[in-house]
Parts: C-alpha cells; structure tokens; sequence
C-alpha cells in the first residue's frame, strides 16, 4: 500500500536521456543494410550451388570477404536493436526484461563474431 | 504486458434488451456497454432501440435520448455538444472519437459504442483518465520563460503563430492515446500522443525557452520512443489533427541536437 500521487507514478524514475543514440543507431543500419544487402547477395546467389572450390574462390576475394563481414556485423546490430524494441514494448517486469535484453545482446553479438570467424578462416586460409 | 484476452471479471456478456418505443417506424438498434462497480456482475453489453425520426442526427443525440426517455442510468460524460471540451469520447463503430460531432449516418447497420480501450472503466462509458491528465500534466503545459518578464507581452511573429496551428486545437479527449497498441502496453512509461503532442506544442512555441529541458525530459526509451509510427492516432483523431507528425519532429529534433 503506498499512497503515492499520479503524478509521480507518471514521472517515475524521470528521463534516462538515452534513447536517440539507439533510434538513430536503428535508422543507420537500416539505410547501410540497402548497399549492403544487395551487394552481399548478388555474389551469394551467383555462386549459390556451385562447387565447393569455386565458392571458397569467392571468398577469399578481399572485396566479397570485407562485404560478407560487414554485411552479417550490421545485421546483427540491426536485428538486435530490432529485438530489444520488441521486448520493451511487450516483456514488463524488470528482471525478466534485463534477462532477455542481455540474452539478446549476446546471441547477435555471437552471430556476428561466429560468421566473422567463418569469413575470416576462407579468407586467410585460401 | 500485452494482454490478449480481458481478464475473467471484464469479459462481457449479453444484457439487457429494452423495449422497443411503441408507434414508431424508423427504430435503430444501439449495442452499448455497462458496467457498474457496485453490483459486482461483469460488463454487459445492452440492446436499445432509438426512434430516429425523433432524435438529432449525432450519437451523442440518440445516447441522451436514451437516457432521457428510456433508461436513465446509462452513465457516460458529455458537455458542450460540438467538439470543443473533449468529454464524450468513446469507441463508436469501432473508431476512438467524440460522440457529439459523430453523426449516425456515418455508421452501417447496428451502432455498438463502447467506453474508451484499453483504460480502467468508472462506470458504463466513462474511463478513468486520471493516469492520461498526469502524463499532460508533466509534460509542463504553460510558457516557461528564463528572460525577465517583458512590460507588456511575450511578442510572437505571425509565421511563428502559425506553427501552433494543428497543435493548440487538441481538446484533451484521449481518442488518440487510448487508440495506441503501444500506449495500451506501455501507458505507465509511454506518454502517448496526446502528451507528446502538447509537449511538441511547448517546444517549438518561439516564446518558450525551456526547449532543451523538454527535449531532455522527453529523451528516454520509455516516454518518448514507444512511438513506432503506428499512425493510428492521426487516424481517430477528432478534431483532424496529427500526433504522429508532433512525435516524428520530436524525434527529429532530438538528432539535430545530437549530430
């Protein structure tokens, strides 16, 4: 029981000013993924289905390696940004929230890190 | 937390069906929603019938002529009857607006009116707004000046004037808030349209000076960013005016001063 005022269950905690950092963050991957994308995935279709030699060949090209890199780091950022807007819109209690922002965070932080990984290993070992 | 079915105490039922005005032809049939927080039943839904040839052409006409001739507890909020306090918004055929400027002949079939979504219910068609008159309340709705007061008046340009054009003219019905899936979510931290729109009021009115400490106040994941352009307030909105728009210039607003 607690006889506090609407006011100042409005005002709660007041303004984290945060938040633009995290909007814009949202706008720029969103617009860098247009360029990205289609220059990830015209190569990956050519070459999807051919042999295994040719694609490892692809790959180890400085330009489609550093494409493919980028391409997978800014889709991690996006989809994670996009995620955590999902569960602040709809996961309340705080504990729960926290869990899963961090859960998240380091699924899309692994994503990114294992397809990393993955390009790099083609690149430097072709 | 998003709730996708009501709670077992809000779920309506059927109610009562009135009867019918005798020696009328042209009836029309009204669905509306009861509740009462004394008997203890859940919400249902009751059947009036309303002799059109003898009521006025707005819902707020047939809801007063039920009142008045037959069933004198149907409870609901209204009072000038032209669209300028804001009182008698409900859900009407499905749409957040004011009943007294919403005219029958906009609807097909059987009118169903409803109280405002989403929010707590009083009684019948009344929701409790107190939380929604709080979060206007924060958003500070008055000149805020640092400048010593001039001998006069605070002087303000036409062209500046005009930018409060679409903005003065909200009347505080709640239509647009409580038609926002984020607000219904979110309403304790999300501001909501209505608030955003009047803090958009302040912020660019030439004559405030405390825009930085409203964009500041406005700066979180919460109050502000629960918008995602969902657009259903510029929809319902009454009196034509557009919240969404208030909110993206915020946001624009927010990365002028921040690039």
């Amino acid at each position: 029981m607690s006889f506090i005022t609407d006011r100042k269950r409005v005002d709660g905690l007041g303004s984290s000013h945060s938040g633009v950092g995290h909007w814009m963050s949202q706008r720029v991957t969103s617009i860098a993924l247009i360029p990205l994308s289609l220059m990830f995935l015209f190569p990956f279709i050519r070459v999807l289905g051919a042999d295994h030699a040719v694609i490892l060949q692809t790959y180890a090209h400085p330009y489609h390696a550093l494409v493919a890199v980028m391409f997978f780091i800014v889709l991690s950022m996006h989809l994670q940004q996009g995620l955590q807007v999902v569960i602040e819109d709809y996961i309340h209690g705080h504990r729960k929230r926290i869990g899963l922002l961090i859960a998240n965070k380091l699924f899309w932080g692994g994503v990114a890190v294992i397809a990393a990984f993955a390009i790099a290993k083609i690149a430097f070992s072709a | 937390m998003v709730e996708l079915t009501l709670p077992k105490n809000s779920r309506m039922v059927t109610g009562k069906t009135w009867p019918k005005p005798a020696n009328t032809k042209n009836l029309r049939k009204f669905s509306i929603y009861r509740w009462n927080p004394d008997d203890g039943k859940n919400p249902q839904v009751d059947t009036y019938f309303v002799d059109m040839d003898s009521c006025g052409p707005m819902v707020l006409d047939a809801l007063i002529k039920i009142k008045n001739e037959i069933d004198p507890t149907l409870t609901f909020r209204r009072s000038c009857r032209e669209g300028i306090c804001g009182s008698c918004a409900m859900n009407i055929d499905g749409i957040n607006t004011l009943a007294c400027i919403y005219g029958m002949d906009e609807i097909k079939g059987d009118v169903k009116i409803y109280p405002l979504p989403h929010m707590p219910v009083v009684k019948d068609l009344i929701p409790d707004l107190t939380n929604f008159y709080a979060q206007h309340a924060s958003i500070m709705p008055w000149l805020e000046t640092k400048t010593n007061r001039p001998a006069k008046e605070w002087k303000q340009s036409i062209e500046d004037r005009k930018k409060l054009d679409g903005l003065y003219e909200c009347v505080m019905c709640a239509s647009c808030s409580t038609s926002c899936p984020s607000y219904w979510w979110n309403s304790d931290r999300y501001l909501g349209p209505a608030a955003l729109l009047h803090a958009y009021r302040w912020i660019i009115d030439s004559r405030d000076e405390a825009t930085g400490e409203r964009l500041d106040q406005l700066d979180d994941p919460f109050k502000l960013y629960r918008c995602h352009t969902i657009m259903n307030c510029t929809n319902t909105c009454p009196k034509g005016l557009n919240p969404a728009k208030s909110i993206a210039e915020i946001k624009k607003m927010m990365v002028q001063r921040a690039v």
